[in-house]
């Protein structure tokens, strides 16, 4: 069975973004950069199903400019066989992304896609979900627990009110929930093996797909800011502030 | 323009984050109609019809979705999209699970999470853990919707007198289907909609000693619970409790945050509190940045006095 685990490659978690003063855009100029943390449990997660002996082959795509190839590569490090570069420098939204991967899964035909449940820099939680849709194939989205058996993926998501589970057909979309797994650690000698793995890269309109951004961004603000707070001295005086200066109790 | 709202419900009732979405989607512009898919979803429809505001209901019984199965679900709303220029949901697990699905089908781009309506096709929205606020304008003729629920008023749910219409169901997709939930039932407020909400981090310990500290001050308060990520991933609290960017995004009258650091992907969860209260034995826990009422101690003392002084 073929796995294929889009990944993107975004601003770093750890890192507190910057909005430009001209209110354009968020600073992203020399900041570091990192695989969508999803992705990473993603990839994990295919991984750990090819070592259960349920995957044959686990495939990375990645679409964007020619520096996604590092976190490429990442995927790769941590156990992915190959890779695929959509390369472009357009803006790619989920709608164009869930498209550019339409075109590779019906050329590649895997029995599962597994995708991060969002990327931490637009928050959208959209393109699996739009993949699915585009493939016309079931999904279980932010799953906390996939197996794999019988042709069919039966998959724990964590859902509002607590956990539930469903059972989809094969081939199937999944997108991850971050206790999934705890995606391992990358060790040299495997990224020394990536660099040697095949990334192939290909063109959007060799995929013959339209990726023209469908939203426009007219301007990037900074949150409202809340006003400075005090550090009070005791348990007393919080709880008479709380009643007599927030009155919120 | 008119615009359509997927209610979520519970076939008995009307869910309130689908008051929030009424009034987001009274924002763009003309009518409102509220969709309401279920199965004996009778007095769900026609409490949908009491919400005030609402034009019209549209009623649709099926088996299959009696557990809201995003390829059905979406298929309905695809089948009712007719003339609809805006198709809303609620910012919640089931909304952000079907909407995207409805978007791809009509080959709309979707603006997920929107916390304000500019005007019928501009909208704001939280990017980078809400660190940013993007103006987004969308060109599609058909604005597919998330809300963030926190973002806009809840409808009033009585006052409406909406017509209810019955439509026939699409088929069942065939391609999901439902095994089994575990859904926890509780007698405290729903998270995301209480005024209260007493939150824990890991420096509770165990999951003992988070429930055991922590519910007698939630029920002194009338509060919910919530939980940082790392408390959850410990173990101490359910995955439901977890507030934060990819968890539950809350905005109650006051936070109390006990032993949580106040991690960025957390603080995206809760920084739109009216008041917010942190409790952590850390001087530099960077909680105390958002703050109104910062209190350094060990919370296995304060709390116990906090309970006792209420």
């Amino acid at each position: 069975m073929k796995i294929f685990v889009p990944v993107k490659r975004v601003v770093d978690y750890n890192v507190k973004v910057r909005v430009k003063s001209d209110g354009s855009g968020v600073d992203i100029a020399n900041v570091k950069m990192s695989m969508n943390p999803f992705d990473e449990i993603a990839i994990e997660e295919a991984v750990r199903l090819k070592e259960k002996g349920v995957a044959s082959e686990v495939v990375a795509v990645s679409c964007g400019a020619a520096q996604c190839q590092e976190t490429l590569r990442t995927a790769m490090a941590i156990g992915a066989d190959r890779a695929i570069l959509v390369e472009t420098t357009e803006e790619l939204q989920p709608l164009a992304v869930a498209k550019l991967l339409k075109a590779l899964m019906d050329k590649e035909a895997p029995q599962l896609v597994i995708l991060g449940k969002q990327a931490i820099d637009d928050d959208c939680n959209q393109t699996g979900q739009m993949l699915a849709a585009l493939l016309g194939w079931g999904q279980a989205t932010f799953a906390s627990k996939v197996e794999v058996a019988d042709g069919k993926a039966v998959v724990t998501r964590e859902v509002d009110g607590g956990l539930e589970t469903l059972s989809l057909t094969l081939p199937a979309i999944v997108t991850t929930d971050l206790r999934l797994n705890e995606p391992r650690y990358v060790t040299l000698p495997n990224i020394m093996k990536a660099k040697k793995k095949v990334l192939d890269r290909v063109l959007p309109a060799e995929l013959g797909v339209d990726v023209a951004p469908r939203i426009k961004t007219l301007k990037v603000s900074e949150p409202p800011k809340r006003s400075a707070g005090v550090k009070v001295a005791d348990v007393a005086t919080l709880v008479d502030k709380l009643r007599n200066e927030a009155k919120v109790i | 323009m008119t615009s359509l709202v997927i209610a979520e419900h519970d076939n008995a009732s009307i869910r309130p984050a689908t008051l929030n979405t009424v009034t987001a989607a009274s924002q763009c512009g003309g009518e409102v109609h509220v969709l309401v898919a279920g199965s004996g979803a009778q007095a769900a429809a026609a409490a949908a019809a009491q919400i005030a505001g609402v034009a019209k209901v549209i009623h649709v019984e099926g088996e299959h979705f009696a557990h809201g199965l995003a390829e059905n679900m979406a298929a309905q709303v695809i089948a009712l999209a007719g003339s609809y220029s805006h198709i809303l949901f609620p910012a919640t697990a089931s909304g952000k699970n079907i909407a995207p699905r409805v978007a791809a089908l009509l080959d709309v781009g979707q603006v997920s999470d929107i916390t304000k309506v500019d005007s019928p096709d501009t909208f704001e929205r939280p990017i980078y853990a809400g660190n940013a606020i993007a103006i987004v304008q969308s060109l599609d003729s058909v604005k597919v919707i998330t809300v963030r629920t926190t973002g806009f008023d809840a409808a009033p749910s009585t006052g409406g007198s909406a017509a209810i219409e019955t439509q026939g169901a699409v088929a069942d997709s065939g391609k999901s289907a439902f095994v089994g939930s575990e859904i926890a039932k509780s007698d405290r407020p729903e998270l995301t909609a209480a005024k209260v909400i007493v939150s824990g981090g890991r420096a509770l310990g165990s999951s003992e000693k988070f429930h055991e500290v922590l519910e007698p001050l939630a029920d002194k308060l009338g509060a919910a619970l919530g939980a940082s990520r790392a408390a959850v991933d410990a173990g101490y609290a359910p995955n439901d409790w977890q507030v934060g960017q990819t968890g539950k995004i809350v905005a109650p009258q006051l936070y109390v945050a006990v032993g949580i650091s106040g991690a960025i992907q957390h603080l995206a969860g809760m920084k739109d509190a009216k008041v917010i209260v942190a409790i952590n034995k850390d001087a530099e826990a960077p909680i105390f940045g958002v703050a109104d009422y910062g209190l350094e101690a060990d919370l296995f003392t304060a709390v116990p006095e906090l309970i006792a002084a209420l």
